[in-house]
């Protein structure tokens, strides 16, 4: 294995980004919306095409703005549809999501002529080149991405920091926190915007699926470790950390397995590490793990103590 | 723009080079819109979207081992088998989850999703780089070719969409028990788990081959928006199965046919928006649960309280004016009637209108209204079922007097006739000889008259 500076700013870029969405994800996964991170990075499609139709330039800045703010919509729509309509929220989410990714297909196609945006792109951004995008500061020259990532997960670190209490309780009671004066409408879009933020700055640099995969698998590996909030947080940041290095690693590794000399996506990889977190914690967790459980429930039973009450 | 000749000649599957798409587009969108309604019932309509996403690596080792065995690595239905194994293997993993751990539906749902994704983007990567593979056209595999659809494609589509949409006919009655009451149907000794991996093969058929024709994405809007459009129109679960296939049938029927016609319209995408356009149309107009006749419905039924209320107090001032003397029919001021109920002047002016509209009151000089003659007998009528159904709660429901009045006023909006005449037979004892000869009882509590005193 040869290890480079590359190798070392491609998992810095992984863990910056993969702790950005996994503490948004947290709230999602108690929110029940685990699927809205995956229906945000479609449905941001038709954002991207109109921001680049109305500047006609690929300028991060605006395509940004564009893509947020279809995400934003997304769950505005989504909410809309599911009140009005009182229609079932993964279907809404999911009508939302594929009606917008279809009008992007379409704009992009309109547009295609003159443009090169490819949707399969914007799906599959790569981490791979983020070192070779690189601003500079003083001596030092840092990956745009990671600067951009790192921004976002300060971001989402502060707003989580500061309105812990809010997001907690309108996570676990949404009419208590009505009912105290916390807006739970306000924190519902704030929440879905700090995703939509996250999963823009995330895709356009990263990629798509680290982003679908750390929003939802750290914090349900969380949650199968523990039953409290902050101990959660600590324990998504983490396994989504330990994703990011472990994916890259095995991302240079594994092809070898096969005789293959070049590393395959990091990306795929990532997310396929933190699946294989979340096993683990399946099996072994103290709490309820398969295996721990198995293993007391034959405890007890050789017990003669506990056997007999 | 294509001629009125080709419009027809599409549509109505003569083209050749078009029948074969339109016609797998609408079989696809039957199929799909009878197993989505399952789905959507049971609150997974996003299982397609983890479907879809899991059968990624199934597709890529596939084609590897087709290339390994020395093969071309794009025939349908290899692809189409490794793309069926590995969605097996997605829900499978997602059952586990839900019923070994505390995590829900959309976590389980999520991870598949991802993980598995996350598996096939890194396995293609690598099976991209296979030597003596051609690996270009696996993506087009995924994101859908839907115009490029050859007669072998169409006969396997055709006959799974056709298998899915026999056996989920077939299995009506078992499916309906699960959406509805999977508790109840295991208490009845029916196999609910297998019943629900069978309903998740069927979706993993659909999806399979939705895949092909349309895409990863798109083929998510085939499972979930004609159902939710068809929920809109019924309330039943036949009526509705039908529909949907009608709904996603026609969806992609017309999608089809209008991206045949028209340059630079992608199939999937249009079908889609079609769908999208139906959802939009139901969810605001259909009868049974769209928005805006739920929103006539309600103001409907609030105009109708709002006259009760209002014909009722006019009688109860007209009662508070008469003393012990009959109740008659006089002026009465109409600042009585604000302080009767807690009306806005807004209100109370549009409670007014509609009254004079509907010539139940008309003025009696400045700052008065009179009752008129059929205004008269209706505010009795009503003042009268008002009283009937107070002394009826009080009688056998334990209210106390004082109470009565809020509790009556919940249900007595919607009293018909044949109940008002069993409250009559009910209450005979109770209401004594005297009271029995005029038309309305007295009432059992105190009227409140003047304005609460300021606390």
């Amino acid at each position: 294995m040869n290890w480079t500076s590359t190798d070392t700013w491609i998992v810095v870029v992984g863990i910056l980004c993969a702790v950005a969405c996994a503490l948004p994800g947290c709230f999602l996964v108690l929110r029940k919306m685990s699927m809205m991170g995956d229906a945000i990075s479609h449905a941001v499609l038709p954002g991207l095409a109109i921001a680049f139709i109305i500047t006609g330039t690929r300028a991060s800045v605006p395509m940004f703005i564009g893509a947020a703010a279809a995400g934003v919509l997304t769950a505005v729509f989504t909410q809309w549809i599911s009140k009005l309509g009182n229609v079932d929220r993964g279907a809404a989410m999911g009508i939302v999501f594929t009606t917008l990714f279809a009008v992007g297909l379409l704009l992009i196609r309109q547009a295609a002529d003159n443009v090169d945006i490819d949707p399969d792109c914007v799906l599959h951004g790569s981490i791979e080149f983020t070192p070779l995008d690189t601003v500079a500061i003083g001596n030092l020259f840092i990956p745009r991405a990671a600067i951009v990532n790192g921004s976002v997960l300060l971001l989402n670190l502060a707003i989580i920091i500061v309105l812990f209490k809010e997001l907690k309780l309108s996570a676990f009671d949404p009419d208590l926190a009505d009912t105290l004066g916390f807006s739970s409408r306000f924190l519902h879009y704030l929440l879905m915007t700090m995703v939509a933020v996250t999963t823009v700055a995330a895709f356009e640099s990263v990629g798509s699926i680290i982003v679908i995969a750390m929003l939802i698998v750290p914090p349900a590996t969380a949650l199968l470790l523990t039953h409290r909030m902050v101990p959660m947080l600590v324990i998504a940041t983490a396994t989504a950390a330990l994703s990011a290095i472990i994916g890259h690693l095995s991302a240079i590794i594994v092809p070898t397995w096969f005789g293959q000399t070049s590393s395959t996506s990091t990306s795929g990889m990532i997310a396929f590490a933190a699946g294989l977190l979340f096993a683990l914690a399946w099996l072994f967790s103290p709490l309820e793990g398969i295996v721990t459980r198995r293993l007391r429930r034959s405890c007890d039973l050789q017990d003669p103590e506990l056997s007999t009450n | 723009m294509p001629s009125w000749g080709d419009i027809v000649e599409v549509l109505l599957l003569q083209n050749y080079n078009t029948r074969l798409v339109v016609l797998s587009t609408t079989l696809l969108g039957i199929a799909a819109g009878l197993v989505g309604s399952f789905l959507l019932l049971r609150k997974r309509s996003l299982m397609g979207d983890a479907l879809s996403h899991a059968t990624l690596p199934g597709v890529t080792i596939a084609f590897a081992i087709m290339v390994a065995l020395g093969g071309d690595g794009k025939s349908l239905p290899g692809l189409l088998l490794g793309a069926t194994i590995s969605g097996i293997a997605g829900i499978a993993t997602m059952l586990l989850i839900r019923n070994t751990t505390r995590l829900r539906d959309d976590v389980a749902m999520g991870f598949v999703l991802s993980v598995f994704f996350g598996i096939g983007v890194a396995a293609l990567a690598m099976v991209s780089r296979v030597p003596g593979g051609n690996a270009a056209g696996l993506e087009s595999f995924i994101y859908g070719k839907t115009a490029s659809m050859i007669q072998s494609d169409f006969i396997i589509i055709a006959a799974v969409a056709g298998i899915a949409s026999l056996v989920s006919l077939a299995l009506l009655k078992e499916f309906l028990l699960l959406c509805f009451d999977d508790g109840f149907a295991s208490s009845q000794g029916w196999p609910t788990l297998w019943l629900d991996i069978a309903l998740l093969a069927l979706v993993t058929a659909v999806t399979v081959i939705g895949l092909q024709a349309v895409g990863l994405i798109l083929v998510i809007a085939f499972l979930i928006t004609p159902p939710t459009a068809a929920r809109f129109w019924t309330n039943r679960l036949l009526p509705m199965l039908l529909l949907s296939a009608i709904i996603g049938g026609v969806s992609g029927w017309l999608g089809a046919s209008i991206s045949a016609l028209t340059p630079k319209l992608p199939a999937g995408a249009v079908i889609v928006l079609v769908a999208a356009v139906v959802f939009l149309i139901s969810m605001l107009f259909a009868p049974a649960r769209g928005v805006f006749p739920r929103i006539a419905r309600h103001s409907h039924l609030r105009r109708k309280v709002d006259r009760q209320h209002l014909l009722r107090a006019a009688y109860e001032i007209l009662e508070s004016l008469a003393g012990d003397d009959e109740v008659r029919n006089t002026p009465f001021p109409i600042e009585a009637l604000q302080l009767k109920r807690a009306w806005s002047q807004r209100q109370l002016k549009r409670v007014l209108r509609i009254a004079r509209r509907e010539d139940h009151l008309e003025p009696a000089g400045s700052g008065f209204l009179r009752l008129s003659e059929p205004g008269f007998g209706e505010a009795a009528r009503i003042t009268r079922n008002h009283r009937l159904w107070e002394r009826y709660l009080i009688k056998y429901a334990d209210i106390a007097p004082s109470h009565v009045d809020r509790d009556a006023d919940l249900v007595e909006h919607i009293l018909g006739a044949e109940l008002v005449s069993e409250l009559e037979a009910d209450l005979e004892t109770e209401i004594d000889e005297r009271e029995l000869t005029v038309p309305v009882p007295a009432s059992p509590h105190l009227i409140q008259t003047e304005p609460p005193a300021e606390a």
